[in-house]
């Protein structure tokens, strides 16, 4: 990066240049170019990129800067503590008005039906009303969701609930998972994305669309007075349970503990009933469909007592070495390389442990540790499609989104939000997404970004583009960009090899 | 709904992705089509499909007795099986496939799969794909490692239906993706020559993601054209098929127009059934009618081709046999592959039976397998594609080929 400080040059004397000879591509440009050389124009400390690029989505205008004066450290601990980080007022009006937001699980699944009763609809309409509604409670998810990836400056908590929605993924296109999206990741996943894992656990054990999605909610105790589709176990939940939220698959389970775990889940169910659920989650344990038999579960006693077992089970679940191994690995890939250090997996298992599953503590240990800060790790990351739209997005700094453009792009590049179908979630290794069709998407979206296309109809001013990004690029980008029309600048910088990288 | 809005916003034709082809791929192309070669599909069902609904064993008291809400009945009555050899029948929602079962050219090796069981999707599915049972270092897929081992000739080339590489198909050769979707011919913004020459010189080297943008470049160059016009004289205006039927139309095209395209595979999910599968119609019908239209779509449009080519179906394992509290399946084991094509023996099922009693299951709950998959497989290999067992062997390394059935 020795001549990255002197980039600049060649787009000052292309600006000359434009002065000169009217070119109606620098037109644009011109008018809204900032004054010239700040320190800012400076190549960024590679450490400072490698903290944004891994604990936030990438940097957005300024970003660099503000972490120069407060520190690396400073900015660590601060996005630790999320909730002392306050929401910009604009954000907090957006959200604001997406009102489904704010409904209980009960709310949400018996408006419809309230609808019909109250307005004495035939049966077209409140079936298009139904149809509707869930439409504008997805929506209402997908945008939040978005919007605070985009804009909250609480950068590692939306990180870290891409990171735990994918571990306990749920899938919205099936039944009633599109209208309880929105509380999932509200209720089970965000309150706990840096604390207790045992608590995380629960939380997504409880909620109707993981009940729903996984087929717990049919899970009964197969002599308890069979009623309609109630009539036994379901193993579907127990299985992916031990497989992808604890143990991982080699965790040392048998087919004995699906069906024991199975049976300890029985009355696990969803209703949507106020009286059933005062809480209004719409969780119900229902114990007319609890198998109260006593159960061995991974070598343990378990008696049977209810819905206590299940808690019991998480437990065992949540402070198994297994548990603590599975985690760490995942968490060390997430953020630090595809195939992550023993060393540093080792440690952060102990942590894990010792600390009995809090995760601010095992994110602590592993943003100090040499492994994290390895340079030959930086930027080898390569973006899942959902990193690298809001990271490209976050660069650009529009002041409006199209939020559907960005549904729609993650839609193509394969990786629709909220779209998962199985249970194990997206991955975010570079095997799983790199491939010809995924980059030649990637730099065709880069050329529609890049024209402002998605936002206002601004197109994107180059130099900001890279000062925003550190003017971090390798030579050779360097020199295609420097050797292209000033007007395509913008799409190639968003189409680097840089940008597809954190 | 939301693509069309997405092309409004955006306001570019790019509704869907593209066709990237191998870097040695598609030169010989037109030279080719007069030396046809030897053609293998697989497609994957993810998920574990219930194999004992899509051939039913209507003679096994045992099989009513288990499945009381969601056994298909047997032939003749109200929504009853379609017979198949007066022992087994077809799930009448494959009604599509039978004219194949009686021209001789769709056959099923029912209780085949993994030489042990495996429950979990994930794993069983990385083991039928790796080829390599059991060891989970094998860094590559068998289907590529065929493609690296097919008898010396033309330069061959694999494609995969879907714009991410699976993993059956990775490894050191590489692997054409053709998109699916409505739109997947459609140019993109990186097509035009003033965007392109400026994002070759930004992608010029030798790392990873060069590599792949450079394949991706080469594709689209030499088969973006000729795919939309085949296509659009193929369809001389009947509406497109939908969804899969549509996207293995466009696979059988790009193989008619191109001999060196010999292996494809692609995946379709939605068949994990733990809850209401439903028999003669319901949730499972409703996935088989289509997989059952798009293959027959993919017969028809493959024509003359299909004498030369086989399509193998399969999934990661069976399910249970008994079904569950909610009338659905769990994950099990022995399932039935399928195999269709113009050269195939068909008209008959093949291995061994080991019945539904519950002293005959495996593990007194799921179907026994009594042929491994990659015995089945490594036939084709021999008999369809003329590998010699030591090309076999590299295939699926650490395998004896224990039961050779003669399928072709």
């Amino acid at each position: 990066m020795k001549f990255s400080k002197y980039w600049i040059i060649p787009i000052l004397l292309t600006l000359l240049a434009c002065l000169g000879f009217p070119d109606p591509g620098c037109a644009d440009i011109l008018i809204s170019q900032s004054p010239a050389a700040s320190p800012s124009e400076i190549t960024a400390d590679p450490k400072i990129l490698h903290v944004l690029n891994r604990l936030s989505f990438g940097p957005r205008p300024g970003d660099i800067q503000s972490l120069q004066s407060t520190g690396i450290d400073a900015y660590i601990q601060s996005q630790l503590q999320p909730e002392t980080i306050p929401y910009p007022a604009k954000l907090s009006r957006e959200l604001a008005e997406l009102d489904t937001l704010q409904m209980r699980p009960i709310q949400l699944l018996k408006k419809p039906s309230l609808d019909r009763q109250a307005r004495q609809m035939s049966p077209q309409q409140a079936s298009r009303n139904a149809r509707i509604w869930n439409r504008k409670v997805f929506e209402h998810s997908v945008e939040a969701r978005l919007r605070k990836a985009i804009a909250s400056p609480r950068q590692l908590e939306e990180v870290m609930v891409d990171f735990w929605f994918n571990h306990f993924n749920v899938f919205a296109n099936r039944g009633l998972s599109s209208l309880l999206i929105s509380t999932y990741e509200r209720d089970a996943i965000r309150p706990y994305i840096l604390d207790n894992f045992r608590d995380l656990l629960g939380a997504t054990a409880r909620h109707p669309a993981m009940l729903f999605y996984l087929d717990n909610w049919l899970n009964s105790a197969p002599n308890n007075r069979p009623r309609g589709k109630f009539r036994g176990i379901n193993e579907n939940y127990a299985r992916e349970l031990m497989e992808l939220h604890t143990l991982g698959v080699d965790g040392g389970y048998t087919q004995d503990d699906v069906i024991a775990l199975a049976r300890i889940f029985t009355g696990w169910g969803i209703t949507r009933s106020a009286e059933q659920s005062p809480d209004m989650s719409g969780f119900h344990f229902d114990a007319n469909r609890h198998d109260f038999s006593d159960k061995i579960f991974l070598g343990h006693q378990i008696k049977g007592s209810g819905m206590d077992e299940g808690e019991k089970a998480l437990d065992l679940l949540a402070s198994h070495p297994m548990t603590a191994r599975y985690i760490s690995y995942k968490l060390a890939q997430y953020f630090v390389a595809d195939e992550p250090p023993d060393s540093l997996v080792n440690r952060l298992t102990r942590k894990f442990r010792q600390s009995n599953g809090n995760i601010r503590d095992v994110l602590q240990l592993l943003f100090k540790s040499r492994e994290f800060w390895n340079p030959n790790y930086y930027e080898t990351k390569f973006k899942t499609p959902y990193q690298y739209l809001i990271s490209a997005i976050r660069a650009t700094d529009p002041e409006m989104t199209k939020i559907k453009a960005i549904s729609g792009a993650l839609k193509q590049l394969e990786m629709p939000l909220y779209g998962c179908r199985t249970p194990n979630g997206y991955q975010n290794t570079q095997e799983a997404w790199l491939n010809p069709n995924a980059i030649l998407t990637r730099i065709s979206m880069a050329t529609v970004l890049a024209r402002g296309r998605w936002f206002s109809g601004k197109p994107i001013n180059p130099n900001h583009l890279a000062n925003t990004l550190g003017n971090h690029f390798s030579s050779n980008t360097k020199a295609a960009i420097e050797s292209s029309p000033v007007r395509l600048r913008a799409a190639l910088i968003l189409g680097s090899p840089e940008m597809m990288r954190r | 709904m939301e693509r069309r809005t997405f092309l409004q916003l955006s306001g570019l034709g790019f509704a869907s992705s593209l066709i990237s082809i191998g870097m040695q791929g598609w030169v010989g192309r037109s030279l080719a089509q007069t030396n046809p070669q030897k053609r293998l599909i697989v497609v994957f069902l993810r998920g574990g499909i219930d194999g004992l609904n899509v051939v039913i064993p209507y003679r096994e008291s045992a099989y009513y007795e288990v499945r009381p809400t969601i056994a298909i009945p047997a032939p003749g009555e109200e929504g009853g099986a379609l017979n198949l050899d007066d022992r087994f029948g077809l799930h009448p929602a494959l009604k599509d496939l039978m004219p194949y079962w009686k021209n001789g050219s769709l056959a099923w090796i029912h209780a085949c799969g993994l030489p042990t069981a495996n429950r979990s999707h994930f794993n069983a599915q990385e083991y039928i794909e790796s080829g390599t049972p059991n060891i989970e270092t094998t860094p590559d897929g068998w289907l590529n490692r065929l493609l690296a081992n097919l008898p010396k000739g033309t330069p061959a080339q694999a494609v995969n239906l879907g714009g991410t590489t699976p993993r059956i198909l990775s490894g050191q050769m590489s692997v054409a993706n053709l998109a699916t979707g409505r739109n997947a011919a459609r140019s993109l913004p990186v097509d035009r020559p003033e965007i392109n020459t400026l994002f070759d010189r930004l992608y010029n080297g030798n790392d990873p993601i060069s590599k792949a943008y450079q394949e991706g470049r080469e594709a689209r160059e030499l088969l973006q054209a000729d795919l939309e016009s085949e296509m659009m004289r193929a369809n001389q205006g009947a509406p497109s098929p939908r969804g899969a039927a549509r996207n293995m139309q466009r696979l059988a095209q790009l193989m008619k127009g191109n001999s060196q395209a010999q292996l494809a595979f692609t995946a379709l999910g939605g068949w994990d059934t733990h809850a209401n599968q439903g028999n003669s119609r319901g949730s499972l019908a409703n996935n088989l009618r289509p997989l059952g239209e798009s293959l027959a779509t993919l017969v028809r449009e493959l024509g003359p081709l299909y004498q030369d080519t086989v399509i193998i179906v399969m999934s990661e394992f069976g399910r249970t046999v008994k079904e569950n509290g909610n009338r659905g399946t769990d994950h099990g084991y022995g399932n039935a592959l399928w195999v269709l094509g113009g050269g195939i023996r068909g008209g008959k099922l093949y291995g061994e039976w080991p019945g539904l009693e519950r002293s005959q299951l495996f593990e007194e709950r799921d179907l026994a397998v009594t042929t491994d998959y990659r015995d089945a497989i490594s036939s084709i290999l021999q008999q369809h594609l003329q590998l010699q067992k030591q090309q076999i062997s590299r295939v699926f390394p650490n395998h004896r080929l224990t039961r050779s059935l003669t399928l072709v």
